[in-house]
C-alpha cells in the first residue's frame, strides 16, 4: 500500500490524517483519500479535478507532471505528498 | 436600528459593536485567513462568509443564530467543463470553470426561505435553496452566447459582484458585472437580458464605448422603498436609472465621480452616497483626503462630507464592497484597504474611526 501525506498547513483546516491507500495512479490513490472525506478534495483539486493552481503532489519526491488528470504512477510502497506551492513571499 | 457590523478582511472577519457610546471591535474568526466577503441573513439571523485561501480555493462558512461555532458548507461549484469546449472570455483568454471567488452573496426575497444567492469570479451566478448546503448554476445566464463578450477588469477574470433582488417580485434579479454590463431576469433566472443601456467608457474605441456587454459597473444598488430607482458607481463615473434599470442617466460629482462603492437610502431613492478617487490609475483620495460624497437630489448637487476624516496624506481605497447603510438609512460604515474603519451614525455628516489598526478591508456589512 502507497502512503499519501497532507501538508500540515491544511491539516489545520480539514481533517487529513495520513493514511495508506491502493491504487496504480495518483488519482486513483487520491479518491481513495477523499472517500474518507470528500470535502478534503475541494482543497486539493479544483471544480474540474485539476490540482489547485497553488498545489503540488510528489510522488516518491518527485512532482507530478499530470496536474490534470493526475495519471502518473504509484507504486505499492510509494509514498505521495501533498504539498502546497512555494508562492509569494 | 443596526446591531452591529461584520468586517471582511484580509486577514480575518470582525465584529463591530457599540457599548458604553462607543464602537469597539467585539469579536474575530478566522483569524489570519482571506475573509473575502460575509453576510448576515435578516430573514433568519444566519451569517455566511467565504474564505479565499490561496492554495486551498474558495470556501464557504455558515453560523447559525445565536451559535458560536462556524460549519463549513458547499462552496458554488462549476459544473465538468465539456469536453474540447472553445471558452473564452471577451479578451480571448480561456474561461477557467471553477470558483475563484465569491464576488456577491445576497439573500433571496422574504418568503424564499433559505435562498441565497452567490455571484462569482469567472462569472456564474448561483442559487441555493437550503442555506448554502448545495448550489446551482445559473446555466441559462452561463450559457448566454452574450457572457463570452465579458472582460476582465481590475480584476484578471470577469466576475458577479452586485446583486438585487427585487422587493417587488423575487423572481426579477438584477446583476452587475465587472465587465459585463447589467443583467436582468423576470423569471427567476430562466432567462436573461443585458441592461446596462446609456452607460459608457470615456477611453478606447468610439464605437465601443456604449456597448453594454463590456461596461464595467463597479457596484450597483436598488432603492429598496422605490425599486425603480438604482445607482451605479460605473469604472467611468456614476450613473442612475429611474426605470428599473432600462435606461442609465450619467451624474458628476466633485471632487471626482470614481469609486468603488455606492449606497442608497432605503425609502428614498434621490439620496446615495459614495466614496470618490482620482481615476483611475491612481486609486487614491484626491488631495490625499478622504471623503464621501452625498446626493439628496438624485444627483443634481452632491455634498462633500469629511468630518472626521483624515485630511492630510490619507491613501485609503474603499472598496466596491467597503461602505455600507443600515435600514434607518443614518449608519453608514466604511472600510478601507488600509485597514481604517469608520462610523457615522448621521448619514456621513460625522464619521468617528473605530480602527486604524486593520488587515486590508474588503467588506463592511450591517447585521
Amino acid at each position: 500500500m502507497a502512503k499519501i501525506h497532507f501538508t500540515s498547513n491544511l491539516r489545520r483546516l480539514v481533517d487529513c490524517p495520513t493514511l495508506d491507500v491502493e491504487g496504480q495512479t495518483v488519482r486513483e490513490i487520491l479518491n481513495e483519500a477523499f472517500m474518507s472525506n470528500p470535502r478534503l478534495e475541494t482543497y486539493v483539486l479544483d471544480d474540474q479535478r485539476v490540482v489547485r493552481k497553488h498545489m503540488r503532489i510528489l510522488v516518491d519526491g518527485l512532482a507530478i507532471k499530470d496536474l490534470e488528470k493526475q495519471s502518473d504512477a504509484v507504486k505499492p510502497a510509494s509514498e505521495v505528498w501533498v504539498m502546497q506551492a512555494l508562492s509569494g513571499g | 436600528m443596526a446591531r452591529k457590523l461584520i468586517v471582511s478582511t484580509r486577514k480575518g472577519l470582525f465584529e463591530v459593536g457599540k457599548s458604553r457610546g462607543s464602537w469597539k471591535i467585539t469579536d474575530a474568526h478566522f483569524l489570519g485567513d482571506n475573509v473575502s466577503l460575509a453576510m448576515h441573513d435578516p430573514r433568519d439571523g444566519t451569517d455566511y462568509a467565504t474564505i479565499n485561501h490561496g492554495h486551498f480555493g474558495v470556501k464557504l462558512h455558515r453560523r447559525n443564530k445565536g451559535a458560536k461555532k462556524w460549519d463549513e458548507v458547499t462552496t458554488p461549484k462549476y459544473p465538468e467543463k465539456p469536453e474540447g469546449l472553445v471558452d473564452l472570455d471577451g479578451w480571448g483568454k480561456d474561461v477557467k470553470w471553477t470558483t475563484q471567488m465569491i464576488w456577491a452573496m445576497e439573500p433571496g426575497g422574504p418568503k424564499e426561505k433559505g435562498v441565497i444567492w452567490c455571484g462569482t469570479r469567472p462569472g456564474g451566478l448561483f442559487r441555493s435553496r437550503d442555506r448554502g448546503d448545495s448550489w446551482e448554476l445559473m446555466e441559462s445566464l452561463w450559457r448566454h452566447p452574450d457572457r463570452n463578450k465579458w472582460l476582465g477588469g481590475g480584476a484578471d477574470i470577469p466576475g458577479i459582484h452586485s446583486i438585487c433582488v427585487d422587493p417587488r417580485d423575487s423572481n426579477t434579479i438584477r446583476l452587475a458585472v465587472s465587465c459585463g454590463g447589467v443583467w436582468r431576469t423576470e423569471d427567476g433566472g430562466k432567462t436573461w437580458a443585458q441592461s446596462a443601456h446609456g452607460m459608457s467608457f470615456d477611453q478606447g474605441p468610439k464605437e465601443e464605448a456604449g456597448n453594454p456587454d463590456t461596461q464595467d459597473p463597479h457596484m450597483m444598488v436598488q432603492c429598496a422603498g422605490d425599486p425603480s430607482k438604482f445607482w451605479v458607481q460605473h469604472h467611468c463615473g456614476i450613473w442612475k436609472s429611474v426605470n428599473d434599470g432600462v435606461t442609465w442617466t450619467e451624474v458628476k460629482a466633485k471632487p471626482s465621480s470614481f469609486g468603488f462603492g455606492v449606497v442608497v437610502h432605503p425609502k428614498d431613492p434621490n439620496t446615495a452616497w459614495f466614496v470618490p478617487g482620482i481615476k483611475d490609475e491612481k486609486r487614491i483620495p484626491v488631495d490625499g483626503a478622504l471623503v464621501v460624497t452625498r446626493t439628496r437630489d438624485g444627483g443634481k448637487t452632491f455634498k462633500v462630507l469629511k468630518k472626521g476624516l483624515p485630511q492630510k496624506h490619507a491613501y485609503d481605497v474603499v472598496f466596491r464592497h467597503g461602505l455600507a447603510l443600515d435600514d434607518t438609512g443614518e449608519c453608514l460604515a466604511m472600510g478601507s484597504s488600509t485597514g481604517n474603519l469608520w462610523v457615522s451614525e448621521n448619514s456621513g455628516d460625522d464619521w468617528v474611526q473605530v480602527s486604524s489598526t486593520l488587515p486590508h478591508v474588503y467588506a463592511v456589512r450591517w447585521a
